[in-house]
């Protein structure tokens, strides 16, 4: 279970206000797809949800419990680059949490514990579709590929909750629908509830289960400073998309 | 390849030839088969002073001197760099400090090294280190700033602690630089050690060198500096395969 509540949410710089009243309730195991145009603060959200900053004013709760302040293994993250490591091969890459978590000061495994974690990491390797890819780096990947293995790595640490920061911006328009196919299946099959920024509309309605769109109600250019973005619409998706439960229904020209 | 190499020497002993044919006895240009001789003599027969051959006890000399040099500097530069481009306050602390000794001239320090720590091998050394360490470090550090930020909140969510992050993610990111950065400062450690074993010394390359441009030896002066060029020259070729054999992923291409 991971239900996040935000309350009453502003972010500011300096003296620029980026987000403002900001008060949200995001259900267990939802897929939600955050949208807006360019500069309103979707990705200070992420970050705020994910720990890397702190918000000026309101709460954020995860089931009931304060947000922790740092980022940590309770939230995953999936960023649109730089998301992998490129001095360690794929398997070595979906291993360093298990690493990180388990082997303590020397941050590496070794006999039983070691083979346990590989294997373990091999089938989310081969969950993700990276089968036979184990011993390339990152920079002998794909686009798409990369980005699979950066969603495998964050999956080993089974978060409460996956953040997603325009993660599949950069791919093609067939190799994107290749991994959203994946993005869903993941969804069903793990408890984790997705807040996934995007500026492609199409992806938001085809993957989440609610779309919400942050806006600067005053948008003139003397009025930038003072007035933050803020929830403008907030969309969920009929009929219902529930994780785990298999929907027919599909939006027209969706592929597969 | 070869072809430049062998322009020069035929180049060379076309302006030999031209100059002995004025002067049998001109010392400034001697022909290949003074070479010949003064190879012969430095570096397969034993000094009649001494016992020992000249040219392998002055390179022992030298390349004992500037490995000690290059070592020390290597150990300083991962440890001073690590820390000043891993945290921020110590950055802030350091870097102008570090920036500001990168720009002592080190040859004007030679005669405080040599006040003191003596006419020894601890204050050639030290020029050594004094000479390429700053220039190290700050390159490490740059280095060290430069990894995306993204990589580290991404170890952060993979439960890294500091200590993990430092030893997993950082330090393996920056070793095959700080090999590259060791090649880069061959140059200036030579510069160093030829200048420091001039001036005082009873052994080594530079002294060498020196102390025969009393005679014009020119037919000992050459042959030593060609043995100094080729011995950096491999040394900057191991130290290239040496990162290429460990750090594998540091030759492919740079991922985006
Ligand atoms: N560290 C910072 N310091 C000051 N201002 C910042 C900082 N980070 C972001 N901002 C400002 O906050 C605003 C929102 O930035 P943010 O990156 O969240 O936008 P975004 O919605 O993700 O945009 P895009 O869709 O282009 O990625 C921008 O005006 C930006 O200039
Ligand atoms: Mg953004």
């Amino acid at each position: 279970m991971s239900e996040l509540v935000i309350e009453n949410l502003w972010k500011e710089y300096d003296s620029q206000i980026v987000l403002e009243r900001i008060s949200l309730t995001i259900a267990s195991r939802s897929f939600v797809a955050l949208v807006g145009p360019s500069g309103c603060g979707k990705s200070t959200f992420l970050r705020i949800l994910l720990g890397q900053e702190q918000a000026t004013r309101g709460k954020i709760l995860v089931d009931g419990q304060p947000l922790p302040a740092e980022p940590g293994a309770e939230r995953g993250v999936v960023f649109q680059q730089y998301s992998v490591f490129p001095h360690l091969t794929v398997l070595g890459n979906v291993l360093l949490g298990k690493e990180f978590s388990d082997a303590g000061i020397k941050a590496k495994l070794f006999g039983a514990a070691k083979r346990n974690a590989i294997s373990e990491a091999k089938a989310m390797i081969e969950d993700v579709g990276l089968g036979g890819a184990e011993d390339k780096y990152p920079s002998q990947l794909s686009g798409g590929m990369r980005q699979r293995l950066a969603l495998a790595q964050a999956l080993m640490m089974k978060p409460k909750v996956l953040l997603l920061d325009e993660p599949f911006g950069a791919l093609d328009p067939g190799i994107r629908a290749d991994i959203h196919t994946l993005m869903k299946r993941l969804w069903n099959q793990t408890q984790m509830t997705i807040v996934m920024v995007t500026h492609d509309l199409r992806e938001a309605f085809t993957l989440a289960s609610r779309v919400i769109a942050f806006e600067r109600p005053r948008d003139r250019p003397e009025e930038r400073e003072g007035y933050g973005a803020t929830i403008t619409k907030d969309h969920e998706i009929w009929p219902p998309r529930v994780a785990g439960v298999a929907s027919n229904y599909r939006p027209p020209g969706e592929g597969k | 390849m070869l072809l430049p190499f062998m322009v020069l020497v035929v180049a060379y002993s076309i302006g030999s030839t031209i100059r002995l044919a004025d002067n049998p006895n001109d010392k400034l240009l001697p022909g290949l088969l003074g070479f010949g001789e003064a190879i012969q003599r430095m570096a397969f027969t034993a000094d009649p002073h001494t016992g020992e051959i000249l040219l392998w006890s002055d390179t022992k000399a030298s390349l004992f001197r500037i490995f000690c040099g290059l070592g020390i500097s290597t150990v300083l530069a991962l440890a001073v760099g690590m820390v000043i481009g891993m945290l921020p306050h110590v950055r802030a602390l350091l870097a102008p400090f570090v920036a500001a000794i990168a720009m002592v001239p080190p040859l004007a320090l030679l005669p405080i090294l040599f006040i003191v720590l003596g006419l020894g091998e601890t204050s050639k050394i030290a020029l050594i280190v004094i000479g390429i360490a700053p220039t190290m470090m700050r390159e490490l550090a740059m280095r060290a700033q430069e990894l995306p930020r993204e990589q580290i909140i991404k170890a952060e969510t993979l439960s890294g602690n500091s200590w993990q992050i430092a030893l997993r993610v950082f330090l393996p990111q920056i070793l095959p630089r700080l090999i590259t950065s060791m090649r880069l400062q061959l140059g200036p450690a030579w510069l160093f050690l030829i200048a420091a074993e001039a001036i005082s010394s009873d052994s080594g390359l530079g002294y060498r060198i020196f102390l025969v441009r009393r005679y014009l030896a020119m037919d000992v002066i050459f042959p030593y500096v060609g043995w100094i060029t080729l011995l950096a020259v491999l040394t900057s070729l191991l130290l290239d395969q040496f990162r290429k054999w460990i750090f594998p992923w540091s030759e492919l291409e740079a991922a985006p």
